[in-house]
């Protein structure tokens, strides 16, 4: 039980010492707690709300149990250590889909409550834990919640998004939604710009519940912001499925001393992504649409032993267009690119989690290899754009913003420290608190 | 296939073979000694197998229940396909050197409730002319070492005895599977520094289990390396071996 390892996270930084406590039962009491704890889900946050240095992670794998399912109504009751994934195979035959899933299947129930995560139907569904319809919190001094949107709702409002610090979750409802078809209508469209992002997005957005785009952060000037624009819905009852050819993973086997994403292969892949002729309209397997990078098993190791940096920011939709613009060009112009670059409009819909991070606005997601102060300067030049323009930055991929950058994303923090639990912290929590 | 029984359902190891059979539409009655641990794992195998699963708490150290518990399991499955053994603890090896009544214990759990279990399903479906019987041993049950010597006795008696029965039964479509793992990281090994690459997944051995029965195999290593391993451990003279601390 007493063993020190290192988990990582998603960006492979920071790497720290932390002991891995492993849950089996969601009845048994927490471990003794000699250091401060954190609950693991599967560690695909990219920085550090899912790290513990020197302290104790309660790993909730093990919780993986199914407790109730209900094809009738579409209501599931798991273990908050149940995957993604693992629903998902148990419910897609039976007509049932996630009301809302991030761009990752392996995720855990209760990683995804904590970050309160969001997938490309937010402007239609909302955040995760719009769907959630109770949990149990139990906390260190033995206490268990049942919360939900009507049942301790302060413990409901403050652990979705809390990024863990109020105890652990240990059971999950969620509502489902029907689905005719496991297969997705995908449409794909290129646009040259940012003003022609948004004219498609309004038209889109009506259209398709499912809307998200990858634009090619390595172009300036007249292609500032050009890209392609994804939307898709579940495919109607009886569409004509394409025979099946069974999609293999891929792992990626070691992690190389440096990172194989550079300038060069950026402008390269963004290149080839930007002009590589796709069908405008098809019928694609669900995983392929809503998760393109799971078929590649741990792909963040190709950024090499220093890892990577994401940043995720949300602008509202008033300066929407200009601090846009603004980003692109510091980007363009730091040389950095990034290979990943996707942009969604969030709708109006949120779920009342205090530190929740979906909010009305465009967001973006960049991601960065680890150059060390340079890509750290770089960052902090994003996030005075983002300050300036009352954005925000997502801590579930974050492992460098400053404290009062922080504070001035989530004005409600201070309300939020009223429902820590004493005995939990995490890195993130200490680093964004200490300055 | 489709009627399971298993002994010791509370098992990581066990859990995970459940789950693989699930997935294939098994029908389960699941006994374990804690009612409570036993009940989220039918529920989850309800869930996933979209059957109804039988389950019943008992300690299997109670060998004179064990011809009552096996007469329920037929009668609620209407007959039993394959039974699955799998309890078991790792006792403590250096109290048990001070106390014979701890290692009769550990023995009694790990030996001989498996030998009664065994017996009895084996001549009842002997009866019906078919039936498989799976039970868990253990790489530690091949040579007797310092470290867990109680435990490997144990384990080695059951490999003996199913062997044993394994010949008594052999052309009679009735089939005796030793399933030996190696170190799995499971409740049992919470104890244990789980780093290196000789540490498996219940999962892993899980799917091996499920292949063993399909395919009808005897004896199985799993993970496989575990068989060259103890091929190699087998062969050391016991002067040598002696002076080791494997
Ligand atoms: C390829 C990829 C794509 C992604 N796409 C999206 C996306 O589209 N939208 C989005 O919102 N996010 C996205 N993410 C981020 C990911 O969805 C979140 O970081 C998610 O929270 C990770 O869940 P996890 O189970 O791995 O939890 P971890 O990363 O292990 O932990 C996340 C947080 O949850 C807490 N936690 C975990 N389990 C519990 C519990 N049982 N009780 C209390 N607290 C708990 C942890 O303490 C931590 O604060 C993506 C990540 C990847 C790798
Ligand atoms: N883990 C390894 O490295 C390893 C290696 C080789 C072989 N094995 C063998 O694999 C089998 C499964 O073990 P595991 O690794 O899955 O560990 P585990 O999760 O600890 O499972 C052992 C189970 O046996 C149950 N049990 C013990 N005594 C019992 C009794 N008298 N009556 C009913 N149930 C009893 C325990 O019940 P409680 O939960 O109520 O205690 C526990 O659920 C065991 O036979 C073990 O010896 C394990």
């Amino acid at each position: 039980m007493t063993r020190r390892t290192s988990p990582t996270s998603w960006g492979l930084y920071p790497s720290i010492q932390q002991r891995n406590l492993p849950l089996h039962q969601v009845a048994d009491p927490l471990p003794t707690l000699a250091e401060p704890v954190l609950a693991f889900g599967n560690g695909r946050s990219y920085g550090d709300v899912c790290l513990n240095e020197d302290g104790d992670v309660l790993l909730t794998r093990g919780l993986d149990r199914f407790i109730a399912f209900d094809p009738a109504t579409g209501i599931l009751r798991a273990e908050a250590g149940v995957l993604l994934s693992e629903i998902l195979a148990l419910v897609v035959p039976q007509g049932w889909f996630l009301a809302v899933t991030p761009g990752t299947q392996f995720v855990t129930l209760g990683g995804a409550i904590a970050n309160d995560v969001h997938g490309k139907n937010h402007h239609v569904a909302g955040s995760f834990a719009e769907h959630v319809r109770a949990f149990e919190l139990l906390r260190s001094d033995g206490t268990r919640l049942c919360c939900g949107p009507e049942q301790n709702e302060t413990w409901f409002r403050a652990t979705v998004g809390g990024l863990g610090l109020t105890g652990l979750i240990t059971w999950v409802e969620i509502q489902l939604q029907r689905i005719a078809n496991p297969w997705i209508v995908a449409e794909n469209r290129r646009f040259s710009n940012l003003d022609e992002f948004f004219a498609l997005n309004d038209d889109y957005e009506a259209r398709y519940p499912y809307t998200v785009s990858w634009i090619d952060c390595a172009t300036a000037g007249r292609t500032l912001g050009r890209g392609i624009y994804m939307a898709g819905t579940h495919a109607p009852p009886g569409a004509l499925i394409p025979a099946a050819s069974p999609r293999r993973s891929l792992t990626i086997p070691l992690t190389p001393p440096i990172s194989l994403v550079n300038t060069l292969s950026v402008r390269g892949f963004n290149w080839l992504y930007y002009h590589l002729p796709r069908p405008t309209r098809a019928l694609t397997p669900y995983p392929a649409f809503f998760y393109p990078l799971d078929h590649l098993l741990e792909w963040n190791r190709l950024y090499g032993r220093r890892g990577f940096f994401q940043y995720q920011c949300v602008i509202p939709p008033a300066s929407a267009h200009e601090a846009l613009r603004e980003i692109l060009s510091r980007i363009a112009a730091s040389g950095q690119g990034s290979m990943l670059a996707v942009l969604k409009r969030f709708g109006t819909r949120t779920s009342g989690g205090l530190l929740s991070f979906p909010r009305p606005g465009v967001t973006l997601a960049l991601d960065f290899p680890n150059l060390g102060q340079k890509t750290r300067a770089l960052l902090d030049r994003l996030d005075e754009v983002i300050r300036q323009a009352d954005g925000a930055v997502y801590p579930a991929k974050d492992a460098r913003m400053h404290g009062d950058s922080f504070r001035h994303y989530f004005p409600q923090w201070s309300q939020f420290t009223h429902f820590i639990d004493p005995h939990f912290s995490s890195s993130f929590w200490r680093r964004v608190m200490a300055e | 296939m489709r009627n399971i029984l298993i002994l010791g359902a509370t098992s990581a190891i066990a859990e995970a073979t459940a789950r693989r059979f699930a997935a294939a539409g098994a029908r389960f009655y699941l006994v374990g000694r804690n009612a409570d641990k036993l009940a989220a794992i039918a529920h989850d195998l309800e869930i996933r197998s979209s059957q109804a699963v039988y389950s019943e708490s008992l300690d299997l150290d109670l060998l004179d229940q064990h011809p009552a518990l096996l007469s329920r399991a037929e009668k609620a499955l209407g007959g039993i396909d394959v039974a699955l053994i799998a309890h078991g603890v790792l006792p403590d090896q250096q109290a048990c050197q001070q106390s014979v009544p701890m290692t009769l214990a550990a023995i009694h759990t790990n030996a001989l409730s498996v030998i009664s279990l065994a017996t009895l399903l084996a001549n009842s479906f002997e009866t019906r002319g078919q039936g498989v019987v799976v039970a868990i041993g253990s790489v530690a049950g091949d040579r007797g070492r310092a470290s867990n010597y109680v435990y490997g006795a144990a384990k080695g008696m059951v490999g003996l005895f199913l062997q044993g029965l394994r010949n008594r039964l052999a052309g009679k479509n009735i089939q005796i599977v030793t399933i030996k793992p190696g170190f799995v990281d499971t409740p049992m090994t919470a104890a244990f520094e789980k780093k290196g690459l000789l540490w498996a997944q219940p999962d892993q051995i899980a799917q091996g289990i499920v292949t063993a029965v399909e395919r009808r195999r005897d004896v199985i290593y799993l993970p496989w390396f575990w068989r060259w391993i103890m091929l190699v451990i087998l062969h050391i003279p016991e002067g040598i071996f002696k002076r080791t601390k494997l």
